[in-house]
């Protein structure tokens, strides 16, 4: 199909972000080298352009942030909750002023589009804060007992999907709540929790409460086995969070774990086609895929297969893929070498498994890390493709005949992260919500967030709640 | 902005006059404009010595139905808001009274004969409150409501919404605190709302007025009368078109005729409670006395060969 309009390149300017060639690890209010003076890169996935050259923290520099977030805890916990309060509400306003600077610094990292960091993350960053903000002063009546308490030292690991946002799931419920933090970014999108470190100071948070240490996996492993940390917070693969809840068996350490997902997307045959379609494309595509509620299993019900597939195909030509800084870009670039190389080799594998591949017509950049809108029929529940998490933006279309056999289908995975909805029938949705074994059900809509609605899976999609009323839980001694 | 004045015009002391300050006509705050009295009245307001400090508008019966008529059309859209909306207003208006922090604890200091320091710790309570319950506007509904589980194939669930326009009769002594104490909740869950200040010490609120202006408030949503706290309550417990009234600033006797008239299209009362101290942290009462609840049924339907049941 030719494409009706020609878009001019419409590109956000870099101007509004001034990234330092080299950044340290932030402890104790200061930014310092790390112990051994090691560093490593961070580029720009859609471009391979190194960004700047970030500390890579070792075992010594973790218990260093470790040691200041223990310092701090005293008085900050002390701190009367309206006090943390309107430190955390000038956080999510220096946020929300400093929003197009932190979307264009996150796409440059990351390499997701610039109409997500700016749409969805940077939104949902300053919300999120915001939210917690007004609980610090208000933990009496969140149903935790008269006098809720913290925990102590935070110790949080986030993913590189989301990497703002996932700081800001992670930091405001803590902060509000009482405890201190040391976080550790993703390695390959360590940037902009070291400019919300200088959020922090702008806030004027004293010192310690906030810790931010960069560096790869080792750093990970050594904040989550550090034995001053009382709390442990990871969102990541379900094979690290396994090995974590094996580091932290027989200790004191709360644990919380926000992992994998095969998520399915379930379209009955009354379904609105054009309303299912979008929310399939924004289920399966949106952060290209790397998203771990995302809906990567489609369910369709058999007598509309045809009819969606078709409508589907139609969309998918309509994608535009490239430079994620373009405001009219789709699909950004996959965030990593390693992460592309995974795709490629499971896509490969669901060819040779015999399921059907398709592609749009689609021109990928020459440099950077890309991989085209891709989507898998003839799918069965055996397939590698219907079983393990790709993490990518390929999806995998099944079929069913009855409600039954959807729920079957659906639950017929060791994750239970989100599950996906399409039907006019309300009581229908209902009946189906209740037998999916998933910690969020999106009706008729999909990918949906907000502070106030709390998010994290059933079995091997871990524990634990993040957001709303419920996420405090995980940051109060109950 | 220097106070001092500049150096070549300091030639010869005894030739400086003072400068003269300009007063500040205070009026009414209603639909988000600020109209004197239809009635044309203003009363003396003096500061706790007895000396003059302004002539308040003294609204009449009319002023107060035309507040009732300016918060009904902001209800629509202030309780349509989303929670996380309002709660941003709501911190914007803190926002904006911390600039305005001296003018406040001047206005507070001479409407209630309090020192500077006094005065300060109530202004600076009263900024704090407005944080308060700016957080609170989206996580009431997650405290008061929830699902229930009924004996049946139903999902269930109840949500607070705000009862609709609210008289609020604003503490008598508490002319600053006292009043954003009462008025805070009523208008963070949705609620608009129409405010008799203190009748004696009506200019912080009234002053107030000029913050909520420049908030990003809609206009309606608050609405500050003076005058004759008496004389414009009556017509507003009246009123067919008031949801609720809160009692704050009435006496025993004006209370117990007032919730008799409110009695005629069964308001929601919410009767003078003593307060020693209004610093001290609230609870939710505020709130919730002028939320309702809806609960909303729907069949769960089951799953079949034939699909749902229903």
């Amino acid at each position: 199909m030719a494409p009706v309009f020609d878009y001019a390149p419409a590109p956000e300017s870099r101007s509004v972000v001034d990234i330092a060639p080299s950044y340290g690890l932030f402890i104790d209010g200061e930014f310092t080298e790390a112990a051994g003076g090691k560093v490593f890169k961070t580029v720009s996935p859609s471009s391979e352009e190194v960004l700047s050259e970030v500390a890579e923290a070792s075992e010594e520099d973790v218990d260093r942030a470790v040691r200041a977030a223990r310092k701090a805890f005293e008085k900050w916990s002390a701190l009367p909750g309206s006090e943390r309060a309107k430190y955390l509400f000038r956080i999510a306003r220096i946020i929300q002023e400093r929003s197009r600077e932190l979307a264009v610094l996150e796409t440059l990292d990351n390499g997701k589009p610039i109409r997500e960091t700016r749409d969805a993350d940077l939104p949902l960053v300053a919300a999120h804060f915001f939210y917690y903000a007004g609980w610090a002063d208000k933990l009496e009546h969140a149903g935790y007992g008269a006098n809720p308490r913290p925990l102590g030292v935070a110790g949080q690991v986030i993913p590189w999907n989301f990497p703002l946002l996932m700081l800001a799931w992670k930091i405001a419920p803590a902060l509000a709540t009482g405890n201190t933090v040391v976080l550790k970014p993703a390695e390959t999108t360590p940037l902009s929790a070291l400019f919300f470190a200088d959020i922090c100071r702008q806030a004027g948070l004293p010192k310690g409460v906030v810790n931010i240490v960069t560096g790869d996996g080792r750093a990970g492993a050594a904040l989550v086995a550090h034995p001053d940390v009382n709390k442990v917070a990871f969102t990541g693969s379900t094979a690290v969070g396994k090995e974590i809840a094996r580091t932290v068996a027989g200790t004191r350490k709360k644990l919380t774990l926000e992992l994998g997902g095969k998520g399915a997307n379930i379209v009955f045959d009354d379904a609105p086609i054009d309303q299912a379609v979008e929310g399939i494309v924004n289920g399966i595509f949106f952060n290209q895929g790397q998203v771990c509620c995302a809906g990567s299993r489609l369910l369709v019900q058999e007598s509309i297969h045809d009819e969606l597939l078709d409508s589907l195909k139609r969309r998918l030509s309509t994608l535009r893929l490239g430079d994620p800084l373009d405001k009219n870009t789709d699909i950004g670039a996959i965030n990593s070498a390693e992460q592309l190389a995974r795709i490629t080799a499971l896509a490969e594998q669901g060819e040779a498994e015999g399921a059907e591949r398709w592609s749009p017509a689609c021109e990928l950049p020459e440099s950077g890390y890309w991989f085209a809108p891709t989507l898998f029929t003839n799918v069965t529940q055996a397939h590698t493709i219907a079983r393990d998490e790709i993490f990518g933006p390929v999806l995998s279309v099944l079929t069913f005949r009855t409600p039954d056999e959807a729920v079957a289908k659906a639950n017929n995975t060791p994750y239970g992260l989100s599950a996906g909805i399409w039907t006019e029938k309300g009581s229908r949705i209902l009946a189906v919500a209740i037998k999916l074994r998933a910690g969020v059900i999106w009706s008729n809509t999909f990918n949906k967030f907000d502070p106030t609605s709390p998010f994290g899976g059933y079995k091997e999609s871990g524990f634990g709640r993040e957001g709303g009323r419920h996420g405090l839980e995980a940051y109060l001694d109950v | 902005m220097s106070d001092k004045p500049e150096k070549t015009e300091k030639t010869d002391k005894s030739e400086r006059t003072e400068r003269l300050s300009v007063f500040k006509t205070y009026k009414l705050y209603v639909g988000g404009k600020f109209p004197r009295s239809e009635s044309g009245r203003v009363y003396e307001v003096t500061d706790a010595k007895g000396k003059w400090l302004a002539n308040a508008p003294q609204s009449s019966r009319k002023d107060a139905r035309d507040a009732v008529v300016a918060a009904r059309k902001a209800f629509g859209a202030w309780s349509g808001a989303t929670a996380y909306n309002r709660g941003q207003i709501l911190y914007r208006i803190a926002e904006m009274l911390e600039g305005r922090r001296d003018q406040y604890v001047r206005e507070v200091g001479e409407a209630e004969g309090l020192s500077r320091s006094k005065a300060a710790a109530q202004v600076d309570a009263a900024i704090d409150r407005w944080v308060w319950y700016a957080g609170w506007t989206d996580k009431i509904a997650q405290v008061v409501g929830g699902g229930n589980p009924v004996a049946g194939p139903f999902f269930n669930l109840s949500s607070p919404e705000p009862t609709g326009v609210v008289a609020v009769l604003a503490p008598q002594e508490s002319s600053f605190l006292g009043l954003v104490s009462v008025v805070a909740p009523v208008v963070a869950t949705g609620n608009t709302a129409v405010v008799i200040a203190s009748e004696k010490a009506p200019l912080p609120a009234l002053s107030l007025g000029e913050v909520l202006a420049t908030s990003d408030l809609p206009g309606g949503v608050v609405n500050i009368l003076s005058g004759r706290t008496a004389e414009i309550a009556a017509p507003l417990a009246a009123h067919q078109d008031v949801n609720a009234i809160d009692l704050a600033g009435a006496d025993e006797v004006l209370a117990k005729e007032l919730e008799i008239a409110a009695a005629d299209n069964l308001k929601r009362v919410l009767r003078p409670q003593p307060v020693d101290d209004w610093t001290a942290a609230p609870g939710t009462e505020r709130m919730t006395a002028f939320l309702e609840t809806k609960t909303v049924w729907h069949p769960t339907g089951s799953l079949g060969a034939s699909g749902s049941s229903y």
